[in-house]
């Protein structure tokens, strides 16, 4: 059998085309199959899907968000929009508002049931925590809860946060700190 | 061990043993893992790439179960090498393309292959003959446990195991059972099954897992769901599935002897006859007779050829294989003979 495409190689990779409910089989030399794969890839890859999803997720949420920044690896949300990739583990902390609802619609859930790691950083779940108060909701709902705070709890915070490299915690805690320190000095 | 040493060798999961070995040939679990103290390997620079490369070593030298194994590093290796660890099934295609710092840990046995720098920083993936995922889980989980203990894997109490892509996160587990299913394809009750399996959220995939279709009825089912499960439930979730799909494809192999028996036993006869006796065949035609015999095989049709001998002719009559057997870089052309003559050599003998 020789190729659909250039009628002069054997068809050695077989495939089957959908296309509106149309299926086609297709015979290919590996030179056109490897072509035809790549047009395939482009016209519709993985990163596309997510993409479509999150566009979904997020249309009427969006604006502005693309900017965000993680941190740690400096990938920001339109690049993870663009190639379908997370940068590091941080991303999931920084972008953890928009992977949620995302995480829901691939998995039907965003709660993980299964192991954790047999050796895990007690410091790496406090700091979590301490993020996932400022991050799933919008920052200054976030910061009632968190006024009550002493001063020195603020700085202990700021410590565990700028070790797990969660800057965009840390600049919080360091505004919410000076705040507290200036007012603390005009009562004086 | 090198390379070399894996062509007279035969992958376990290739053995034709364990559980429902008539219509499952293998099941394999892998894990999905990431070092949380570097970024994920598409968006890390060399150095990075170095370092976890250079980590993971480290670790693995020191856990026993890696004792028996060998690292290999893609970017020393050429293309019929690293073509010949996919036909293996040791390795996806993906990690064959942008090669530098990506390396593959493989034991002995072929029971265990450790992905490094692939989309994740591991994936840690285990095989085993027929149907035996809980079995494959018991090993991987006490593997991971070991890794875990000596690298710090990025993870978050909510989201579990944090992947580059969010298509794994969660337990990073995928879960896969590769089954055979010519009869379910003669009656034309396939689409029928696959369509409830998609339905189900696990995907279908041919021989060599992602973007590959199916072909000599070799049919890949794999949950898609890694989140909100554990993973003796993603385990459970598959094995209903596929208890089904068995049953299903061993009543159809029943309902073929019962109804139509003579046509049944001439095509398998026709398929056996012209691999004994071609000259020139491609690897296609290869894998769809292969699967009638060995669907005669399982029907008790041929007595003495084994299972195992029809399982190693699929991989050793792959395009690599056959260039590695004969040591030489061989054209399309090439291959068709010299395959034609192994299947002859190795089907004639019995």
């Amino acid at each position: 059998m020789l190729c659909d495409i250039c009628g002069k190689n054997p068809a050695t990779v077989h495939l089957t085309e959908i296309i509106d409910d149309q299926m086609n089989e297709l015979h290919l030399c590996e030179e056109c199959a490897r072509t035809k794969s790549s047009a395939m890839e482009q016209q519709f890859g993985l990163s596309d899907l997510l993409a479509g999803m999150v566009d979904f997720e997020q249309k009427n949420k969006e604006e502005g968000i693309p900017a965000v920044k993680c941190p740690n690896c400096g990938l920001t949300y339109a690049d993870f929009k663009k190639i379908g990739r997370l940068g590091c583990g941080q991303c999931y902390n920084v972008f953890r508002q928009y992977l949620a609802p995302l995480l829901k619609r691939i998995h039907g859930s965003s709660q993980h049931m299964g192991k954790s790691p047999a050796r895990r950083a007690k410091s790496a779940a406090a700091a979590s925590a301490a993020v996932v108060g400022a991050a799933t909701e919008a920052p200054p709902a976030a910061a009632p809860s968190k006024r009550k705070t002493g001063l020195q709890e603020l700085k202990a915070q700021l410590a565990k946060a700028i070790e797990k490299e969660a800057f965009e915690e840390a600049a919080r805690l360091r505004d919410q700190i000076r705040a507290m320190e200036s007012k603390k000095n005009a009562n004086k | 061990m090198q390379i070399n040493d894996l062509l007279n060798h035969t992958s376990e999961w290739l053995k034709g043993t364990g559980p429902n070995s008539d219509i499952v040939i293998s099941s394999r679990i892998r894990l999905a893992r990431n070092l949380s103290k570097y970024p994920f390997p598409h968006w890390a620079n060399k150095e990075q790439l170095d370092g976890v490369l250079n980590d993971i070593k480290a670790a693995s030298s020191k856990i026993n179960m890696l004792k028996s194994s060998t690292l290999f590093v893609l970017g020393e290796l050429d293309s019929i090498d690293k073509q010949f660890l996919v036909e293996r099934h040791l390795m996806s295609i993906e990690h064959t393309q942008k090669t530098e710092k990506k390396a593959l840990l493989v034991d002995d046995e072929e029971i265990i292959a450790v992905m490094i720098n692939e989309e994740d920083h591991l994936r840690i993936q285990l095989m085993q003959s027929g149907f035996n995922l809980f079995e494959a889980w018991s090993i991987i989980n006490r593997l991971d446990d070991e890794l875990g203990k000596l690298l710090d894997y990025a993870y978050l109490d909510d989201f579990g195991y944090l992947t580059a892509c969010p298509t794994n996160t969660g337990t990073g587990m995928r879960g896969s059972v590769m089954l055979h299913l010519p009869a379910l394809v003669m009656s034309r009750q396939i689409e029928r099954v696959l369509a409830a399996v998609s339905k189900l959220s696990f995907t279908t995939r041919g021989l060599y897992g992602e973007g590959t279709q199916a072909s000599g009825n070799f049919f890949q089912i794999s949950n898609q769901v890694s989140l909100g499960h554990s993973e003796d439930e993603i385990i459970e979730n598959i094995n209903g599935l596929i208890r089904q799909i068995i049953e299903q494809e061993a009543q159809a192999r029943q309902i073929l002897l019962s109804k139509n028996r003579t046509v049944l036993e001439d095509r398998i006869n026709r398929s056996f006859g012209i691999l004994k006796s071609a000259r020139i065949i491609t690897s296609q035609e290869t894998i769809e007779l292969l699967s009638m015999v060995r669907l005669g095989s399982d029907l008790g049709m041929f007595k003495d050829i084994d299972r195992r001998t029809i399982n190693e002719l699929f991989i050793t009559t792959q395009p690599a294989h056959l260039q590695k057997i004969e040591n030489k870089k061989l054209s399309s052309e090439e291959r068709d003979l010299k395959r034609a003559e192994l299947i002859r050599k190795k089907l004639n003998l019995l």
